[in-house]
């Protein structure tokens, strides 16, 4: 296969891999801060795919949206984060997990596996090199932090695993989809924006009022048997 | 232009709300903007009715049957909920220095609600049910107290995991609309030209991807844990939108997704919409036995009737699709009377338990016989429509030979009538236990509920044929044979 591919194409799977190492890193790590650090480095393989992806396809969509991913994912969201919640993002420096590091790490591997094996039915269909890199590693990223946010009980963390989703569904997204209309992916961005400002100021009231975002504590709302008189 | 003017005039009302000299008028430039816009949606669905389509910006903005019945919906909820939370949120808690805040995330949610079903391209459907969620989270949290705060954090946690999700779902739809040979800009009818062309699996894979993504929000099991967390929280006008017309927004999308996977011979998916649409159902009607607060317990019928709605889609016969549309027609309207019940009791009562209010009809007539009303016509009594809804879709169901599905759906949707009417018995009838002093229910609440009722009872009699025809039109729309 490796055969086929071109050099921009050879580096975009260099970027796949570092893609998916970054994610079981943001599982693994404990700090905050750390978690964070992480999802910019995510964002930055996925621009990077995409300028060689848009290189390589001489497509002007793609270096578009990864000078998107860059404006809003490197620079706009961890300055919203650092703005609304930047003592609290400094102070935590241990995260609670429901899982041990070594366990997550374990399902965050299982998820990846899964997801080869999801798409495979797929693969029949398409010859592109760039398909089957991207499409299974796009879809694990998906799953990964889909894991990552129900396995964390703190805010900030949380919401990165929201975005760290987002970013493996675009990883995916500029192999298949690379000619999105722009007004799309720049609504996407936006989106993405308003994300990370409406649950940074939740977190902060929530901060504020309750004390704590640890989201293991808000359990005052659930369902109790009636007792019948 | 008439579809661009919909679409605008909720914005326009809430950049008018943020403006600091209009602050104080915030409530009447909400309703004024939206109740014309009420109009200006009846007048776009009879045009949909006499040309089949309305288009407002070709390629961008376009309205067929399906998208005009939607539009319809959510206008008339969002300009009477906005009608009765004037007096509504004067009286529950002490907001008003920031009402005007309120007022302009309410027009924002509306503004999103209501472009999702005139946008054609798909993609933008994601960002614009995106925007629904992230509206209604601001206005779950707006009474900042620690239990509105959580509903609001486990609302937004579960519903946005699936924006990703979906979207994944949507860039596989995209690519499988091009490698199907689609030429031109992606919407929903090129989509459903291309239908047969498209490779089955891919068309599987994106309409999966988008069905989890999007069941998080329509609150289907075993996704629906923030909803009665989140409609319960809320302030009532804003859980009147959220259970009457949010829900079915994004279930809207699933199913202009599902009738172009329908079209598609190999991929069957009708079987799988019954069995999860069985297990919401199941789920609501279960839980509904045991709720604690009236407020959850609409939240529940409202899982309940979202699961009815996707077993009749998943029935994929015309009857059915009928029954379907019909569903999401009558939910929408009962369920918001039902919230402005609910919102009535709760502001002169003062109380969210079901246990501690007895005699609702010696304590307040009006609100007594509403009460009983709404929860009679929202657990399917005759002559309510919902009755009639979920006869025709029962009906449509033994005609299509899905015997088993039918008689499983029937027991759930009277065990669920036999939870909402236990607990709203309770509350309605026997001696009240203190002695209160009768509160006069606030002026634009009593009016609201009035406005409400009418089409309740009036629809349970008699269809108008424009509505019929409308209906219809939606119901071709989704595909069934």
């Amino acid at each position: 296969m490796s055969a086929q591919m071109s050099v921009p194409e050879a580096l975009n799977t260099l970027s796949a891999g570092l893609v998916l190492i970054s994610a079981f890193a943001m599982v693994a790590t404990r700090q905050v801060q750390g978690v964070v650090r992480f999802f910019i480095i995510q964002s930055l393989l996925l621009a990077a795919s995409c300028f060689l992806l848009g290189y390589s396809q001489n497509s002007f969509h793609l270096y578009a949206l990864g000078a998107i991913t860059i404006v809003a994912k490197v620079i706009a969201i961890p300055w919203v984060l650092k703005r609304t919640l930047a003592r609290e993002l400094y102070e935590r420096r241990e995260i609670d997990q429901a899982f041990n590091i070594p366990a997550s790490l374990l399902l965050a591997l299982f998820l990846a596996i899964v997801s080869v094996l999801l798409v495979s039915p797929i693969m029949s269909i398409t010859p592109d090199p760039v398909i089957r890199i991207n499409l299974p590693i796009g879809l694990a990223g998906v799953l990964i932090g889909a894991f990552s946010l129900m396995a964390r009980r703190e805010a900030v963390p949380q919401l990165i695993g929201i975005l760290a989703m987002e970013n493996g569904a675009f990883f995916a997204g500029i192999a298949i989809a690379a000619e999105l209309p722009l007004i799309a992916e720049l609504t996407v961005a936006f989106n993405v924006i308003l994300i990370t400002v409406i649950i940074g100021l939740l977190a902060r009231n929530i901060k504020e009022t309750i004390g704590t975002t640890e989201a293991g504590a808000l359990t005052e709302l659930k369902e109790e048997p009636v007792s019948w008189r | 232009m008439a579809l661009i003017a919909v679409v605008v005039l909720p914005l326009l009302a809430a950049f008018l709300c943020w403006i600091p000299v209009l602050r104080r008028a915030a409530w009447i430039i909400s309703v004024v903007c939206l109740c014309s816009d009420f109009v200006l949606a009846l007048f776009v669905s009879r045009q949909v009715v006499r040309n089949l389509i309305f288009v407002g910006v070709r390629g961008w903005l376009e309205a067929d049957g399906l998208s005009a019945l939607m539009l319809l919906l959510v206008s008339f909820v969002c300009a009477l909920a906005v009608f009765f939370a004037g007096d509504y949120m004067r009286h529950n808690g002490n907001h008003s220095h920031r009402l005007w805040w309120f007022y302009c995330n309410y027009n924002l949610l509306a503004f999103a609600l209501i472009i999702v079903p005139a946008l054609a391209d798909p993609n933008l459907v994601w960002v614009g049910v995106e925007l629904v969620t992230l509206f209604a989270i601001l206005l779950v949290a707006f009474e900042g107290t620690a239990s509105a705060l959580e509903a609001a954090w486990k609302y937004s946690v579960l519903t946005i995991m699936g924006a990703p999700i979906s979207l994944l779902g949507f860039l596989v739809l995209f690519w499988s609309y091009h490698s199907g040979g689609g030429t031109g800009p992606e919407t929903w009818s090129s989509l459903t030209l291309a239908a047969h062309s498209m490779p089955p699996s891919l068309l599987r894979l994106a309409f999966l991807l988008v069905f989890v993504g999007f069941g998080t929000k329509v609150g289907l099991a075993p996704m629906h844990t923030w909803l009665p967390d989140a409609h319960s929280q809320a302030p009532s006008p804003v859980c009147a939108v959220l259970s009457g017309v949010k829900t079915s927004i994004p279930l809207y999308a699933i199913l202009r997704l599902l009738s172009i996977v329908l079209l598609s011979p190999e991929a069957r998916m009708g079987r799988w919409m019954i069995v999860i649409g069985l297990l919401s159902v199941a789920i609501a009607a279960f839980l509904l036995l045991q709720v604690r607060e009236y407020k959850r317990m609409f939240a529940y019928s409202t899982v309940e009737h979202m699961g009815i709605i996707l077993t009749a889609a998943g029935l994929a016969t015309q009857a059915s699709d009928f029954g379907a549309v019909s569903q999401m027609l009558n939910h929408s309207i009962t369920k918001s009377l039902c919230f402005y019940v609910a919102g009535t009791v709760l502001v002169t009562m003062e109380t969210r338990e079901i246990k501690s209010i007895r005699g609702l009809l010696r304590v307040s007539p009006f609100m007594g016989a509403t009460l009983l009303l709404c929860a009679l016509a929202i657990a399917g009594a005759p002559p309510f429509p919902i009755f009639l809804s979920e006869y025709s879709i029962l009906s449509a169901g033994i005609r299509g030979g899905h015997n088993l599905a039918v008689a499983i759906l029937a027991c759930l949707i009277v065990l669920a009538f036999i939870g909402i009417m236990l607990q709203v018995n309770r509350m309605v009838f026997g001696r009240p236990e203190l002695t209160h002093e009768e509160a006069p229910v606030p002026l634009t609440c009593r009016i609201a509920v009035i406005v409400a009722v009418l089409p309740v009872i009036a629809l349970g009699v008699y269809i108008p044929s424009p509505l019929h025809s409308l209906l219809q039109l939606a119901a071709r729309q989704l595909g069934g044979r």
